[in-house]
């Protein structure tokens, strides 16, 4: 099934693809008993935080492209998982999000995105620090893998170890005039 | 001139590989028209009315004889022999096919070129001042800071996916020739009266529909703190940009609803929250970094002034053609012995701001005879050789009218602004070339237009603005009513030193009227300045509006050329 779409719910994590273990549970349903662990809204996690702990199973936020992570990370730094999502192809709030939770916020859990990932976004997601994505069903897993290492290079600094350009052109002799 | 270096190089490949992929899964079906289309568009591929249009980024203005050519060959194998400077001193081609644009875009990054965010809601090509580095009123150079900035953006993750396009344009000289309070950000850059080199800031400026001037939002940035300042201010507008509507999508909407203080503080609270952080540490510019780019843009080896120098009086004696060019199209230069000269791309007949494919390769000839490898494009979509020795000036002109490149209009009636219009433009309402033909041929005598003296007429075929309607002494705007194409006048704006809006007249102007409403507004002009010092535009300011409106409208009059 290397090939074939994902419709199976597959999570590119780092540079391999896993099975997503996560349940999403909407702000309605009971909470379940067993051992699969949860993502639930930030309204759901600020309203039955202590009951959702007291599952014992790993409980993921997801946050709406609209929430200021500086404000509300006190409320979920200590998640294991945050869910960031693109409602559309195109709307890139949620790559500024997760720039600000890798970086001056320093969350060292996992970043998610999710929504209409097309492949073309794969690498940029990443690069802004989600360390999985879950590219939109109809995309074809492996092109999102190739998708990863379509840039060797970059000018800024990113999640993915490359530094600034300018950082990397220090010490060099200034080129001749 | 900036020379990618294997960083520069590897990102150009790599991103014209990446499009070649994308066409591929288009043609499989694999990505929708939607989809596709923001995709295209970071590619600077948008689809007009007859073909494809292809924007090429010429950053901040800077071509080499190198590019030239290549455009010269480009423009030839891939469109229909021309390619068309803009008012953001890019290059656009009309006619290349769907197919043959990743070709296209590895001819160019062989060159040092590229369409990166050349369209779509992301971070366009970096515009400047095209006399850089060569005028007199030049504080700091600003194409360093340019080329950081466009590094900066270009491929920058975060700000990929913007609500909507976003625009930098920066000057470091005391008169602004780039426009740049038209922009989303116009950053001038000068000294403090320590002598440290920063920053003004200017946000939410802007043409299309809502037209407005960027506003200040902080006084003095440190020199060091380029892109800092600069993520707080797109990072805001990633967050708060509306995207809900496209046409209120813009920074300039944000900084609206919110007022200036509110925008600006918003701004100035994240500014601080980065330099608190770690970010600051790989945002923060070293001298080191400044130096570096720097040594990009040296003082050409001018050679010594008594070698160069000539006395352009004897040389226009009894010449009295190249006597006007000297006066309209060549201008000081800062150093001693040397001009810079505007290459006009607004001869009678042709189309505003288009170049042939031999006129691409003619002109990297002249940049290597007449220079030093070096030609800029300018706001008003002309061309500058910036380092003309004066005694070259009049083999130069002779070679320039040989190419129908020295019609000495620069700065008057003639040289318009104008978009493509309905001739090409998928979003026009109505034409624009065939009007700046209709007008060019009233005032064609050089001696009306000199008369006239400095004017700026701008066009536009829709509300979106390309022509810079908005900021014309004379702005003209077309528009559809009922499948008829009019035409609204404006009056009073300018771009640059001092920029104001045109006010819009009144009633608009059919498709027979409107050159005829355009000559009484000059002949009111010239019948109610104090004097032939009194431009246009201090004309209008002194008097109003009154006086004008009743002549745009006073049908009948005699109507004949300004003489």
């Amino acid at each position: 099934m290397s090939d074939a779409s994902n419709d199976t719910a597959t999570v590119i994590r780092d540079d391999r693809l896993i099975a997503d273990r996560w349940t999403e549970l909407d702000d309605e349903t009971a909470i379940p008993a067993g051992t699969a662990p949860l993502v639930v809204t930030l309204a759901r996690w600020r309203a039955e935080r202590d009951a959702l702990l007291a599952a014992g199973v790993p409980v993921g936020v997801r946050l709406a492209n609209t929430e200021d992570v500086d404000d509300v990370f006190a409320e979920i730094a200590d998640r294991p998982l945050l869910v960031l999502g693109f409602p559309k192809h195109d709307d890139g709030r949620a790559l500024t999000q997760a720039k600000l939770l890798r970086g001056r916020l320093g969350y060292r859990g996992d970043v998610r995105v999710d929504g209409h990932i097309l492949q073309d976004l794969v690498s940029v997601a990443r690069r802004c620090g989600c360390n999985e994505i879950k590219p939109r069903a109809d995309q074809e897993l492996q092109g999102c893998l190739r998708a990863l290492g379509e840039f060797s290079t970059a000018y800024q600094p990113a999640a993915d170890g490359i530094e600034s350009v300018f950082v990397r052109r220090r010490g060099r002799a200034l080129p001749a005039g | 001139m900036y020379r990618y270096d294997e960083i520069d190089q590897t990102l150009v490949m790599e991103r014209a590989a990446q499009f070649r992929e994308q066409l591929g899964r288009y043609h499989a079906g694999k990505l929708s028209e939607d989809e596709f289309r923001a995709l295209r568009l970071r590619n600077g591929l948008y689809m007009q009315r007859f073909a494809p249009m292809l924007r090429i980024n010429v950053p901040y203005g800077h071509l080499n004889a190198t590019q030239l050519r290549r455009l010269g060959h480009i423009t030839r194998k891939y469109s229909k022999g021309y390619g068309h400077f803009t008012t953001r001193q890019n290059v656009q081609l009309n006619w290349p096919q769907l197919d043959d644009v990743p070709d296209i875009l590895v001819e160019l990054a062989e060159v040092d070129m590229q369409c990166i965010q050349a369209c779509g809601n992301d971070t366009r090509n970096v515009t400047c001042d095209h006399l850089a580095g060569v005028a007199g009123d030049e504080i700091v150079d600003p194409r360093p800071y340019c080329e950081l900035l466009r590094q900066w953006e270009a491929l920058n993750p975060e700000f990929l996916w913007l609500p909507r396009k976003f625009k930098f344009a920066f000057t470091g000289a005391t008169h602004d020739r780039a426009a740049s309070r038209t922009n989303d950000v116009a950053i001038h850059i000068y000294r403090n009266e320590a002598g440290e080199i920063g920053y003004r800031f200017y946000v939410g400026g802007g043409l299309g529909r809502m037209p407005i001037l960027g506003k200040l939002t902080k006084p003095f940035v440190p020199e060091s703190d380029l892109l800092i300042y600069a993520t707080a201010v797109m990072r805001i507008f990633n967050r708060f940009g509306r995207r809900d509507n496209i046409h209120h999508a813009r920074i300039k909407v944000v900084v609206k609803n919110w007022g200036l203080e509110k925008f600006r503080d918003a701004v100035e609270a994240e500014y601080e929250r980065i330099l608190a952080s770690d970010e600051a540490g790989t945002l923060k510019l070293l001298p080191q970094d400044i130096d570096y780019m720097r040594s990009f843009f040296p003082t050409p080896a001018y050679r010594p002034a008594a070698e160069v120098e000539a006395d352009l009086g004897a040389l226009a004696n009894g010449d009295p053609g190249f006597a006007a060019w000297i006066k309209r199209n060549v201008v000081a230069h800062r150093q001693e012995g040397y001009r810079a000269v505007f290459i006009s791309l607004k001869a009678h007949g042709e189309v505003a701001g288009d170049v042939s494919s031999e006129q691409y390769e003619a002109l990297a000839d002249l940049t290597e005879t007449y220079g030093f490898g070096e030609l800029r494009s300018t706001y008003d979509q002309n061309l500058v050789l910036p380092d003309v020795a004066e005694r070259d000036l009049y083999p130069l002109w002779q070679r320039l009218r040989e190419l129908n490149l020295a019609t000495p209009n620069i700065g008057l009636l003639t040289d318009m602004i104008c978009c493509p219009g309905l001739d090409f433009c998928g979003l026009a309402n109505a034409s624009s070339i065939s009007v700046y033909h209709d007008i060019y041929d009233r005032f064609e005598s050089l001696d009306d237009q000199y008369d006239v003296g400095p004017i700026r007429i701008t066009m536009s075929g829709c509300m979106n603005g390309c022509g810079h309607h908005s900021v014309g002494h004379i702005g003209i705007l077309g528009v559809d009513k009922h499948g008829e194409e009019w035409y609204q006048v404006m009056l009073g704006g300018t771009p640059s030193d001092g920029p104001s809006l045109g006010e819009r007249v009144g009633r608009a102007l059919s498709r027979e009227e409107i050159a005829d409403g355009v000559e009484r507004l000059v002949r009111a002009y010239l019948d109610l300045r104090d004097d032939a010092e009194e431009s246009f535009l201090d004309c209008f300011r002194r008097l109003g509006m009154e006086p004008f409106k009743t002549r745009l409208y006073a049908v009948g009059e005699p109507e004949k050329a300004a003489a």
